[in-house]
């Protein structure tokens, strides 16, 4: 009596506790979240994966070299989950326009703004000269070792600079001029493919294909530039702490360099490589393959590719494989409606390279219950987006306005289930 | 008594019997110490548990800690003086810290001048945390999130009672050095007044500012014990080799703690808030409002009679608590900021004699990021021992 009594009292407590969840929390379902690794990783692979996963989550402080002026103190910060970024952590670029070309403005601190510093310290602020501003959210990073795995052949073939088949699309490269810098990037990486696959310089520049402007050639460019650009923190690779004009050159933090070890780069590196390819939801529901055709009908495909293939690999499952990530690579015109008169390499203030679709429907749960699309999160609805959509893609918009409001939602529930 | 080593229980830590009686002010005394045939007594606690823990799905497994081994040294130096201290080691020697050393100077009960390393009464568990005093195996939340419990710090003040035995009421005030920069940009990514406990203000103080914490007490043997506190003080290095090279940048906490029984029930909490002047862009990321709050309930159920244990009982218990870091809204979205933990704690507790406890604890906290998103909820299961020696 007294045990059944004593087994109730559990029970009711348990239910009282946990609002009649299981008593322990069950894992969401593999289609739900975007962090994960890839399938076929072997028990070492998955060990440097970890490792790399609490890095990327790793908070640093000033006492680890944070700053002495940054945007965000961790990886995590602006990509929870390896989703998309919350408004908090987007990022502010600027420069100006000038009659030989567009200025950064790195004697003014730019292209970056960092808004925060440590204390004791001074935030920077968009310098009155700057002719162009642009926010930057930042984008999920799930599969993008897929992405980088794509072979620079692949993209040159893809781009269509003067719109040769006349379909009024005329995605381009990024080219970003050589550099030391880039050239040590590249070694580095190379070190580890199996096969030259990449690089394939065009007029001895390199391909960027990560970032906003694609101006980061391969994943460990962009780790290191986020590093001390977004984070205030020195690598091997670059090795000079951000310091807030203002205040003085030389005027970096008391920290030893580099801040973050170039084994700790590689694991967040090999982190992200191995991250799995954005889950779909509802792939087989009739009325999202029908929202799917449409979305191929309307014109919306030809720069949000809906396939690719990635070159050869040392990592199995990036290995020539097709993958659905609904991008290009390549820079595309989007008309007045986003030119922010700022840019990076040879990308003129209105084009952007195009942006992964794929993960869009799981954008929300990682941008607090919200969604914040476009490079800089104006865009707080999917439409709203399609609606920003101006030059190259201004066909499309027309086409997606000129649908029955039926039709319209049919391709909303598809972008939804990518 | 006269010859060897006896042990004498000065006081009863957490009688488990209903209301602990316990004042606050007067917690670090009130512990049992083993005292030799010498004016200096010797005694600690221990507390250790398991932990096994699942997170979406996933679990590390099972695992151990000792959480604490600390030693007292208590000390009647002279018919008006006390000297006590707290040596306490954290997970084995990963942490070794003196927590207290201070005399006390009765010149009436209602004025004792203190000096040394103590703990500025911030709430009532930054004086009365010992493990064996409470019968959840984790301490709260507010106590240690919000606010930097154990927080321990060179300083001098005074204290003292008035009243009756029926009603008693307490003051504490004391100058202390303070916390440091590292309250913010520290490792835990958001405002956090532990992170700002650097071993160097033991030396000096950061900025030669001293911090001013108060406490005010009224215990009654008919409703237990209510107390009101508050901390403030400059917590950045805005002056350097005496040339002011910031803005002079401050923070308060304050606290509302209560101890009281009802129907023989235990019941404890506290509430506490927290505000910094940060700088504009530190204070949405890091979180310029805090506030959280605990409230324990422990009710005896079972005093079975097991020979050769004095006054054995058997409690059923249960802790609600929540921490708020960042309170505001985003600027940029007009949407709440998030970065907050609810948790909910309930268990058994069985005290062999006072002053010991075994504790079974299930436990489930749900935690909101800063963005906001879904919160992440972690359950388990916590077993663990607490004892005074």
């Amino acid at each position: 009596m007294r045990g059944r009594f004593g087994a109730g009292i559990v029970r009711w407590a348990a239910v009282l506790v946990t609002g009649c969840s299981p008593l322990v929390p069950e894992a969401p379902s593999d289609d739900a979240v975007l962090d994960g690794t890839l399938p076929g990783l072997t028990g070492v692979q998955v060990a440097r994966h970890l490792a790399g996963d609490r890095e990327f989550s790793r908070t640093f402080g000033a006492a680890e070299g944070l700053g002495p002026i940054f945007v965000a103190p961790a990886c995590a910060s602006c990509h929870v989950g390896d989703g998309k970024g919350h408004p908090v952590f987007n990022l502010t670029r600027f420069g100006r326009a000038l009659a030989g070309g567009f200025d950064p403005m790195r004697t003014h601190g730019g292209p970056q703004v960092q808004n925060r510093a440590v204390l004791n310290y001074l935030a920077e602020v968009v310098p009155a000269s700057a002719t162009g501003v642009a926010v930057f959210t930042a984008p999920a990073v799930s599969g993008l070792g897929f992405l980088e795995a794509v072979s620079d052949s692949t993209l040159i073939a893809l781009a269509d600079p003067f719109d040769a088949d006349g379909d009024g699309i005329s995605g381009r490269l990024q080219l970003l001029e050589p550099s030391d810098f880039l050239a040590e990037v590249e070694r580095l990486d190379l070190l580890f493919d199996v096969e030259a696959s990449r690089p394939v310089p065009v007029d001895g520049k390199y391909i960027g294909r990560f970032g906003k402007k694609g101006s980061a050639i391969n994943l460990l460019h962009q780790t290191v530039t986020a590093y001390q650009q977004d984070m205030g923190l020195t690598t091997d690779l670059l090795p000079e702490d951000p310091v807030n004009p203002a205040v003085g050159p030389f005027a970096g933090d008391d920290a030893p360099d580099p801040e973050v070890p170039s084994s700790v780069v590689a694991n967040v590196v090999f982190y992200l490589k191995t991250l799995k390819v954005p889950p779909r939801r509802n792939g087989d529901d009739p009325a999202v393959k029908l929202g799917g055709a449409l979305f191929a009908q309307i014109g919306c495909a030809k720069c949000h590719l809906p396939a690719l293939t990635t070159g050869p690999s040392p990592i199995k499952d990036l290995d020539r494989k097709t993958f659905h990530p609904y991008t290009d690579l390549l820079l595309h015109d989007m008309g007045p409606e986003l030119d922010d008169r700022y840019t990076e390499g040879r990308a003129t203030t209105s084009e952007w390279r195009t942006a992964p679709l794929w993960g869009l429907g799981l954008a929300e749960a990682a941008q607090g219950g919200r969604i914040f699309l476009l490079h800089d999160g104006r865009a707080r609805s999917i439409r709203e987006a399609i609606e920003h959509h101006g030059g190259e893609a201004a066909t499309s918009r027309a086409a997606f306005r000129g649908l029955a409001p039926d039709r319209q939602e049919l391709i909303l529930a598809y972008l939804r289930s990518l | 008594m006269k010859t060897g080593v006896v042990v004498l229980l000065v006081a009863v830590a957490t009688p488990a019997l209903a209301q602990d009686t316990t004042l606050v002010q007067g917690g670090i005394y009130q512990r049992p110490y083993l005292v030799g045939n010498s004016r200096t007594a010797v005694g600690g606690y221990l507390e250790g548990n398991t932990n096994w823990f699942v997170t979406d799905g996933l679990s590390d497994g099972l695992s151990m800690e000792l959480r604490r081994f600390n030693i007292f040294f208590y000390s009647a130096v002279g018919r008006r003086l006390r000297f006590t201290s707290e040596l306490e080691f954290e997970h084995g020697t990963e942490e070794i810290a003196l927590e207290t050393a201070l005399l006390d100077y009765t010149i009436s009960p209602h004025l004792v001048v203190r000096g040394g390393i103590l703990l500025p009464p911030i709430g009532a568990f930054n004086v009365n945390h010992d493990g064996p005093r409470y019968d959840v195996i984790e301490r709260p939340l507010v106590s240690t999130e919000v606010l930097p419990a154990t927080l321990s710090e060179v300083g001098l003040g005074i204290h003292g009672r008035f009243g009756r035995r029926a009603t008693v009421f307490s003051y504490d005030a004391y100058l202390t050095n303070g916390l440091t920069d590292g309250v913010v940009n520290n490792g835990s990514g958001r405002t956090r007044l532990a992170d700002g406990k650097t071993e160097d203000r033991f030396a000096e103080d950061n900025n030669g500012s001293p911090a001013v914490s108060v406490r005010l007490a009224a215990q009654s043997r008919n409703w237990g014990e209510i107390g009101w506190s508050i901390y403030t003080g400059a917590f950045n290095r805005y002056r350097v080799d005496g040339v002011v090279v910031d803005s002079k940048r401050s923070l308060t906490m304050m606290a509302v703690d209560l101890t009281t029984a009802v129907g023989g029930i235990e019941v404890r909490g506290e509430v506490a808030t927290v505000s910094l002047d940060l700088p504009e862009a530190l204070r949405e990321s890091s979180g310029d409002r805090q506030w959280g709050g605990y409230l324990d309930v422990v009710a005896p159920v079972w005093r079975p009679r097991i020979r050769g244990l004095d006054r054995p009982e058997v409690s059923l218990v249960g802790r609600i608590e929540r921490v708020d870091f960042n309170v505001g809204r985003f600027s940029s979205t007009d949407l709440p900021r998030g970065d907050e933990i609810d948790a909910v704690t309930v268990g058994v507790s069985f005290r062999p004699v006072p002053g010991t406890v075994f504790r079974a604890n299930y436990r489930n906290t749900w935690t909101r990021d800063l963005q906001g998103n879904p919160r992440v909820r972690a359950a388990g299961w916590q077993l663990g021992i607490a004892t005074y020696f």
